[in-house]
């Protein structure tokens, strides 16, 4: 049997082609467009999946470290650490800053989280997980592990504040909520670097403090140094970062920290409904509600072509009608087209999203279910247009083809 | 042929397109999908030795600090010496205002001759006492033989001894009297010695040959006691005061090697020893507390206060089993790493022991070397990963 969908589109391949390239470059967008909203929502959750932690010791009352500021003191961990449940805790800090390489020349400065954690240890709580290069932070001072999207190189120096920082490790997809990358030091020069005012800051709050008469007393000498000191030292934390024993149930564990240590506790499902609720809730909902609009352009614009290709075929079908061709054949023919020209457009913009999103700044994520979803949409919207294309069609007049 | 060629060749034309895009949806499905295999470097077990090191920071302190000040509340007369002086063991630095202890001393210097003055008085007294009893003594003998022969009456015998009795008590009375002159005399000097020494308490006096390090007031300003107006330090007695992570101090023990960097002078390491360890650590930031000497050239005195990267060799442990930390990994809360046996991937749970600072980790148990374990890893693993192992991960630069 010959296909007459087939025979029609040999006939004009080429505009059948790149009709379908033309489509397939707008379904890619729409595709990257979903994965740009998947980026930002798998942003969020790689944040918590990188903690490694299964619950956040934080402020009380506040919904720190990450959608909110929370401080608690340094040694808050050690009463954690003896609560029943608890299997391993760390401090971490956490603090979104531009870094800036420190290298002669080039001035380049990023953006990125850095997260003060306690060096080498591997497998603990916010510890960076798998390297893609270098390794693990081994010195309490100095030394960084940043993410590769920071763009720094191993051996690079990098300046936080007033210190220089050695890159010594490279990792993968370390990000903060809002994509920017992160850099791991070591906590004591997080804490540091979070509190730290600038030198010129300091010299001025030195001078505030030894015109006040009350902490500059002439009868007591040492007192101005003492206050002066216990200005310049920090030994908060955002957060503690707390990892249970194999069996214990989050919530069980959570709840007397809660209770008896005054903190609050989230656990992971409330910690990613913090993160993907009310952190990064509107500026998804943006790109959702962009995406939906955009994913109906796209379905309209589907549909038009369909139609408008048909209805430039509507004297050849006139021709078929004369010929005696069934009504059946005809809508098979428009149908089969319409599909194969969706099913080119998904392909290319599946191949085109593909290639084209690692050039994204942000992370982009084309996750197979959205693709099959994608296809699922193209092909019903091919066959919805195509229905419309076929009544237009059908209703032809034969006459139409010696009329003309 | 014109007409297979119009025909033929379209077919062959649309073809090839739709071999290439399913081509390439074949690369993009297997390449980019979950079903993408993921990226990892392997590296053998080695068994070596290695050599731990600890690092910390701290600051350049001097051994001994002499702060020298008043002992009493004044006002500053003078400083003789600015920040940076070498002085001498003895040499006075400066001197607080006497107020009125010179006129006190001038005061005590006259008491002093008065009380000498009276010493003489009471001398000469004595000397005429003393005569006057030779006298009686003198008449009293004599008239004692001449009552035996009843030459005198008994009335002037009594009299003359009575006489000499009379003298012998001046006598006495003149003897504590001079006694006393002479003890106010001693009492006098010794108010007056003390004043001199607390005039000379108001010096400021070197203990050592050293440098003075601070001066903290100039001449007029009132000064509590206690207060330092000069601090002097001895010349090369600088030291490091380095602090430790206590979780990574493990093996800090005195007389160990150390390399330190000071901030100022990163391109010239010093060489220097652990002098000794505090008997107290510090609690709050949980760090342990040590001096470490520094091996300096002479003239080339670090500021004290700046900071020092302090790095201090262990000796190099027994040959063990050695990974890089970067292939350690948790999974399901334990501690292992993942190895390749041909082609699968099995995790193995580890014991770690010593790390150094290059990141070498030492493998108590788990591991006997030579097996294949994964260090770099694009995505997080499972058993059941598919992987492709790579020279260099994608993202890593050279």
């Amino acid at each position: 049997m010959i296909s007459l969908a087939g025979r029609d589109i040999l006939h004009a391949w080429g505009k059948f082609v790149f009709t379908g390239i033309g489509l397939g470059l707008l379904i890619g967008v729409t595709l990257t467009m979903a994965g740009v909203y998947r980026g930002m929502v798998d942003d969020a959750n790689v944040l918590l999946d990188n903690s490694g932690a299964d619950l956040w010791v934080v402020q009380k009352d506040t919904q720190g470290p990450y959608a909110e500021a929370s401080s608690l003191s340094d040694d808050s961990y050690r009463s954690i650490l003896a609560m029943p449940g608890v299997a391993r805790v760390a401090n971490v800090t956490y603090l979104t800053m531009q870094v800036s390489a420190a290298g002669d020349g080039k001035a380049h400065d990023v953006r990125a989280m850095v997260v003060g954690v306690t060096p080498d240890g591997a497998g603990h709580p916010g510890q960076p997980g798998y390297l893609v290069q270098g390794r693990r932070l081994t010195r309490s001072h100095y030394e960084a592990v940043a993410d590769v999207a920071a763009g720094f190189a191993l051996g690079e120096r990098i300046r936080i504040r007033r210190n220089i920082y050695t890159v010594v490790g490279l990792t993968r997809r370390m990000v903060s909520s809002g994509g920017d990358p992160m850099v791991f030091i070591p906590i004591k020069d997080a804490q540091e670097a979070q509190f730290l005012k600038d030198n010129d800051a300091i010299l001025a709050q030195r001078a505030r403090t030894a015109q006040s008469p009350a902490l500059n007393r002439p009868g007591v000498p040492g007192l101005l140094d003492a206050v002066i000191a216990s200005q310049s030292s920090n030994t908060s934390v955002n957060a503690v970062l707390v990892q249970i024993a194999p069996g214990a149930s989050p919530d069980a564990v959570a709840e007397p920290i809660r209770r008896w240590k005054h903190l609050s506790v989230f656990t992971r499902a409330q910690m990613q409904s913090i993160l993907i609720e009310k952190l990064i809730a509107t500026a998804a909902k943006q790109i959702a509600m962009f995406l939906v609009i955009l994913a109906i352009v796209s379905a309209a614009i589907v549909a038009f072509i369909i139609y408008t290709l048909t209805m430039g075929k509507i004297r050849e079908i006139a021709v078929l009608k004369l010929i005696g061709t069934t009504n059946r054949t005809i809508a098979a023919m428009i149908m089969q087209q319409a599909v194969a020209l969706g099913l080119i457009g998904f392909v290319v913009g599946k191949v085109a999203a593909t290639f084209w999103a690692p050039v994204f700044p942000k992370y982009v994520l084309l996750e197979s279910a959205d693709a099959l979803r994608g296809l699922a949409a193209v092909v019903v919207i091919c066959i919805l247009a195509s229905v419309v294309a076929i009544r237009a069609a059908l209703k032809v007049d034969p006459a139409e083809a010696i009329g003309g | 042929m014109k007409n297979f060629f119009s025909t033929h060749g379209k077919t062959l034309a649309l073809a090839s397109v739709v071999l290439v895009l399913v081509v390439l949806l074949g690369y993009v499905a297997l390449r980019a999908g979950p079903l993408a295999p993921v990226p990892i470097t392997v590296e053998a077990v080695q068994v070596k030795q290695i050599q731990p090191a600890l690092f910390g920071i701290g600051t350049v302190e001097a051994r001994v600090v002499h702060k020298i000040g008043p002992t009493v509340a004044g006002r500053i007369k003078r400083v003789d010496v600015q920040t940076g002086d070498t002085v001498k063991a003895g040499q006075v630095l400066g001197e607080m205002d006497a107020v009125d202890l010179d006129d006190k001393i001038a005061a005590q210097e006259a008491t002093i001759n008065r009380a000498q003055a009276s010493v003489l008085a009471v001398e000469a007294q004595t000397q005429e006492v003393s005569a006057r009893r030779a006298f009686a003594e003198q008449q009293y003998k004599r008239y004692a033989l001449l009552l035996v022969s009843r030459s005198v009456s008994e009335e002037g015998a009594s009299i003359k001894r009575q006489e000499f009795d009379i003298a012998q008590a001046s006598w006495a009375a003149v003897q504590a009297n001079l006694d006393a002159s002479r003890q106010e005399l001693v009492r006098a000097r010794a108010d007056r010695d003390g004043l001199l020494r607390q005039r000379a308490n108001l010096r400021f006096v070197s203990p050592i040959s050293g440098i003075v390090s601070r001066r903290d007031a100039d001449p007029g300003t009132t000064a509590v006691a206690g207060q330092t107006v000069v601090e002097v330090i001895e010349h090369g007695s600088l030291w490091v005061s380095v602090r430790f992570d206590q979780q990574r101090a493990q093996g800090l023990a005195a007389q160990l090697p150390a390399h330190i960097v000071l901030r100022s002078r990163a391109s010239e390491p010093l060489t220097g020893r652990v002098v000794r360890l505090e008997p107290h650590a510090d609690a709050v930031t949980e760090e342990i507390l040590a001096k470490v000497e520094l091996a300096l050239r002479p003239g080339a005195m670090p500021p004290i206060g700046e900071l020092a990267e302090v790095t201090v060799s262990l000796p190099a442990l027994q040959a063990g089993p050695v990974v890089p930390n970067a292939s350690v990994q948790r999974v399901d809360g334990r501690l292992g790493v993942w190895l390749l046996d041909n082609e699968a991937l099995r995790f193995v749970p580890i014991q770690t022991g010593a790390t150094d600072l290059n990141g070498q980790v030492q493998i108590l148990k788990g591991l006997t070397g030579g097996e294949q374990v994964v260090v770099y890893s694009h995505k997080a693993l499972g058993a059941n990963s598919r992987v492709t192992v790579v020279q260099q991960l994608p993202g890593a630069k050279p």
